[in-house]
């Protein structure tokens, strides 16, 4: 993982003539692992929670309260998608630490997911508001401003990918000089004792800060602006109808 | 023979060009300190507002780190997947 000269994501399966790459693949067990932990915590329902239970109650409670708390009463049916996203960014990000390649730094996936949130937005823009509305919506100070909404709503998901994409991808190569230069370090300092000399010793437990702050930090607060981001856009998209109307 | 050679030229170039679009980290550096000072403001007058301030404030700042990010990709590219290089062969 740590290696400079090939920082993009590895062809590692083939299948006939489709090659599976690494994000696809981490990709895949990420989602194996959300819906294993899904199935366990759900299994079993009680009246009276108890045990992972209890836990599972307050994952969901906490998703439905920021997702009314940021959208509104009335966008409570997103709160399901929003978790899911949230859940999936989160562990797609820390692959890292369990010395993967995160699944968020390959330029593909970033730009799935925000595809995914633009096709959200138009899709309940179109639907609340009809497509007359979201005409007359789009031209709303004056109908000269029309070809500026276009490019706003088409730069929205390039910047939302980008951005998660940029910071991941980020983190990875500052993680890789790190463990790198550490590597050189320790071969400079014990080289010379015959089989110590080989052993990246300086690895050991100075990269821990980093590891934290690109590994446990950065990823849990990427995956909450993106999912907040979506939310703040979906709800934009549903509320300016009800202004319509009034 | 050249004392530069058209490759060592461009990649020379490419390596300047990178490190000069970092440039743009220092307006967002700013506009992130300009935030969090005036988020931390906002909660020494009102420290009970403490979470919805600091959820606004990490979204805002993650707003203003885009450009940021596009001057990150561009010099990534530069670095790793150079489009010039290719086409001198």
């Amino acid at each position: 993982m740590h290696d400079l000269s090939h920082i993009g994501p590895r062809n590692i399966m083939r299948i006939g003539s489709v090659y599976i790459s690494e994000t696809v693949f981490f990709g895949l067990i990420v989602a194996a692992v959300l819906i294993a932990l899904c199935l366990w915590m759900a299994h079993g329902l009680q009246k009276v929670p108890k045990g992972k239970q209890v836990i599972a109650e307050l994952i969901v409670k906490s998703v439905y309260d920021l997702v009314t708390g940021s959208m509104g009463k009335h966008c409570e049916k997103f709160a399901p998608y929003m978790g899911t996203l949230f859940m999936f960014l989160i562990l797609g990000n820390m692959l890292g630490l369990f010395g993967f390649r995160p699944t968020t730094a390959d330029v593909n996936m970033t730009f799935a997911l925000a595809g995914t949130t633009f096709l959200m937005i138009q899709y309940n823009g179109f639907k609340t508001m009809g497509f007359v509305g979201k005409i007359k919506h789009m031209c709303d100070p004056l109908p000269i401003m029309f070809p500026l909404k276009i490019i706003e709503e088409i730069s929205f998901p390039i910047s939302l990918g980008f951005r998660l994409f940029g910071n991941i991808l980020g983190g990875v190569i500052i993680m890789a000089l790190v463990f790198n230069g550490l590597e050189w370090l320790s071969e400079i300092v014990l080289g010379s004792i015959p089989f110590i000399g080989k052993l990246p010793w300086l690895q050991a437990v100075i990269p821990l800060p980093v590891n934290f702050f690109f590994d446990i930090f950065e990823p849990v607060l990427q995956a909450f602006i993106f999912t907040m981001l979506t939310m703040v856009f979906v709800s934009m998209a549903v509320v300016s109808h009800e202004e319509h109307e009034h | 023979m050249p004392l530069v050679t058209p490759i060592a030229f461009v990649a020379g170039l490419s390596a300047l060009a990178a490190s000069f679009t970092m440039i743009a980290a220092v307006g967002i550096g700013i506009g992130q300190g300009f935030t969090a000072g005036k988020a931390v403001e906002g909660v020494a007058r009102q420290p009970e507002a403490q979470g919805d301030i600091l959820r606004t404030m990490l979204v805002g700042q993650a707003v203003a780190e885009t450009t940021g990010i596009f001057a990150f990709i561009i010099s990534i590219v530069l670095l790793f997947v150079n489009p010039f290089l290719d086409r001198i062969g």
